[in-house]
């Protein structure tokens, strides 16, 4: 009677607040906490999806971390200077970019700030088609052409299948896809900035432009600037399937645009070591949640 | 007072067109020009390629040396991409109809799921509801390519495989969504709510006519969103669907490009453009005409 009594009272104070949040709540544990959870418990087993999973403990881990010549050869390297070049360069790039849009009039911010958002619209599928035939390998090619044109080339290359120019063809592709929405929130950040703040700094004295960039412009956008790094972190990571698409195989060419999400596919899809490439998953989440608790040290506000 | 700063300062007197959100020309902007238009012109080169290519005629396609912009324009490609059957017998049509069908429920779900969500996050009072902003929040760091395996797993379970809807529901549990929501309700003042409770309005017709209007600018946004990641989404209809008559165009232009036969066959290469302009304009005409809610939205988007 009590808790039937009690049970009452929370639904006439709360149960209204869920059942707005249920649909929502709902998919977002089917689809996001679940297959978390799920990651990391396969983590510990062998399973190859047609016998049922048997747990064998940490040895999907220490195979990673002492029998994986390719992960510690290739992947990992891989993906650390992808994520570096690409995160923080694209990060700052990012910011560089919405300050100097700033700096301008409105009708000429949206246009800049409409070319610069357009080409993460549309990631992936329909720029492969593109890219495919910029760095085609033959010489009709338009890099290779172009560059033969110009007299610094002899021989087309084979842009894309060769282990030496995929992983910097990756890192242009995916920079210059990667003003997307942390860079519009960026944007919009330095332009809710009180002009108020910049005039009293400039009667301080404040004259340089860095000055005001380091002391009034970043601190005064703090949540912006997390907000834009937790973007350009998922981002980064995300886009780690380029290389598969952009060579057209997994693994890539001597494994040299190999990052952890191709070689996640290649032992879940390709060798139905699901168990092992479980923990690789979960490798790859507390790599993301490292770097957003850096970025979160950086740009937390206060109190 | 030194002079250089009188003369600083007072160029903030009057019309300022200097520093933050000028409202004219200055010639202190034109560095900034001097930067940006080259840029911009090198970010826009691949899409004006989109556009050249897909109204290329064969020849210019193939011609050596390759030429950038088109010469002779033609639709051939376009009629080509439709009159075309896949290899499984399945007319082109089909996938953009899929495309379009499941792109439009996608969003217009999303908005709904999302917004009720959101509006119970900010405005009502409950116990969990700093922890479940908080575990949303932790959830911005979501990689779903990470957990690929385990979702296919999860799928398999509720027989979601080969269904229309696998290429939905997914796609509504979007925490970044239900973040810019909440922080743009949080900008909605509580006495509306409180008044409109006051004369006896119910929980749903403050959602439906109180919330839902006053959040327009982001309810755009989380259109714009949600129509990108399901109108580029190809990955489904990879992982998920067997059945070729339920996937999409994303799918379809991606298997121009992976196999060899496609983007390399002279035939492909056009078809492939053509579809690759239809995959793409949708996604620029949409920003083009929300954009200055998106960046109103944006402004409420700090994680704090």
């Amino acid at each position: 009677m009590q808790i039937s009594q009690s049970f009452q009272n929370w639904r006439a104070k709360e149960g209204s607040a869920y059942i707005f949040l249920s649909p929502y709540g709902l998919l977002f544990i089917v689809f996001i906490v679940v297959p978390v959870l799920a990651a990391f418990l396969l983590s510990f087993t062998f399973f190859d999806a047609i016998q049922a999973p048997r747990f064998v403990g940490m040895d999907n881990y220490i195979s990673l971390l002492t029998r994986d010549d390719t992960f510690m050869r290739y992947v990992l390297p891989n993906t650390i200077q992808f994520a570096v070049i690409v995160g923080p360069g694209g990060y700052a790039l990012a910011f560089m970019l919405a300050w100097m849009l700033a700096q301008l009039p409105k009708i000429p911010r949206t246009i800049f700030a409409l070319i610069l958002y357009s080409p993460s619209m549309t990631a992936g599928v329909a720029m492969a088609v593109v890219w495919k035939t910029l760095f085609s390998g033959d010489q009709t090619g338009y890099m290779n052409s172009f560059l033969m044109g110009l007299g610094l080339l002899r021989e087309p290359i084979q842009w894309l299948q060769s282990p030496d120019y995929l992983m910097p063809i990756m890192i242009i592709v995916t920079l210059w896809s990667s003003m997307g929405i942390g860079f519009l929130a960026m944007l919009a950040g330095i332009l809710e900035i009180s002009p108020e703040l910049y005039e009293a700094a400039a009667m301080d004295g404040m004259s340089s432009r860095w000055q005001e960039i380091f002391y009034i412009t970043i601190p005064s956008m703090k949540p912006q600037m997390l907000f834009g790094a937790v973007m350009s972190i998922v981002g980064t990571f995300q886009a780690g399937a380029i290389g598969v698409t952009l060579s057209g195989s997994n693994p890539t060419p001597q494994y040299a645009g190999q990052l952890i999400v191709n070689h996640i596919e290649d032992y879940g899809f390709l060798r139905y070591e699901m168990g092992y490439a479980a923990a690789v998953s979960v490798v790859l989440l507390l790599m993301v949640l490292f770097f957003t608790r850096v970025s979160n040290r950086l740009f937390a506000s206060e109190g | 007072m030194s002079k250089r700063r009188v003369s600083r300062f007072s160029r903030y007197t009057g019309v300022r067109n200097r520093g933050i959100n000028p409202q004219g020309f200055h010639v202190s902007q034109l560095k900034f020009y001097v930067l940006l238009l080259p840029l911009s012109v090198f970010m826009l080169l691949p899409i004006v390629f989109i556009f050249s290519s897909a109204f290329k005629p064969p020849d210019e396609l193939f011609a050596f040396p390759p030429r950038f912009f088109v010469v002779s324009p033609t639709t051939q490609n376009f009629t080509d991409l439709f009159s075309k059957l896949t290899n499984s017998g399945i007319p082109v049509s089909r996938y953009l109809f899929n495309s379009v069908l499941i792109t439009l429920v996608t969003v217009a779900a999303s908005i709904l799921v999302s917004s009720a969500a959101a509006y119970a996050l900010s405005k009502k009072r409950f116990k969990l509801k700093n922890t479940l902003f908080t575990i949303n929040n932790i959830a911005l760091m979501f990689v779903p390519i990470a957990v690929t395996i385990p979702r296919f797993l999860v799928i398999q379970k509720f027989n979601l495989l080969d269904t229309f809807w696998v290429h939905i529901l997914p796609m509504l549990a979007m925490p970044v969504g239900l973040f810019l929501l909440k922080q743009f309700i949080d900008g909605i003042p509580d006495e509306v709510i409180e008044a409109a409770q006051i004369d006896g309005a119910s929980d749903w017709w403050i959602y439906l006519r109180i919330i839902l209007p006053m959040i327009r600018p982001a309810l755009a946004t989380i259109a714009i969103l949600t129509f990108q990641a399901a109108w580029n989404n190809a990955d489904t209809s990879t992982l998920y669907i067997n059945n070729e008559s339920l996937r999409n165009l994303a799918f379809y232009l991606s298997t121009l490009t992976t196999t060899t036969t496609g983007a390399n066959s002279v035939a492909g290469q056009g078809i492939a453009a053509a579809a690759a302009l239809i995959m793409f304009l949708p996604n620029l005409l949409i920003f083009i005409f929300l954009q200055s809610q998106v960046m109103s939205t944006m402004s409420h988007s700090g994680l704090k």
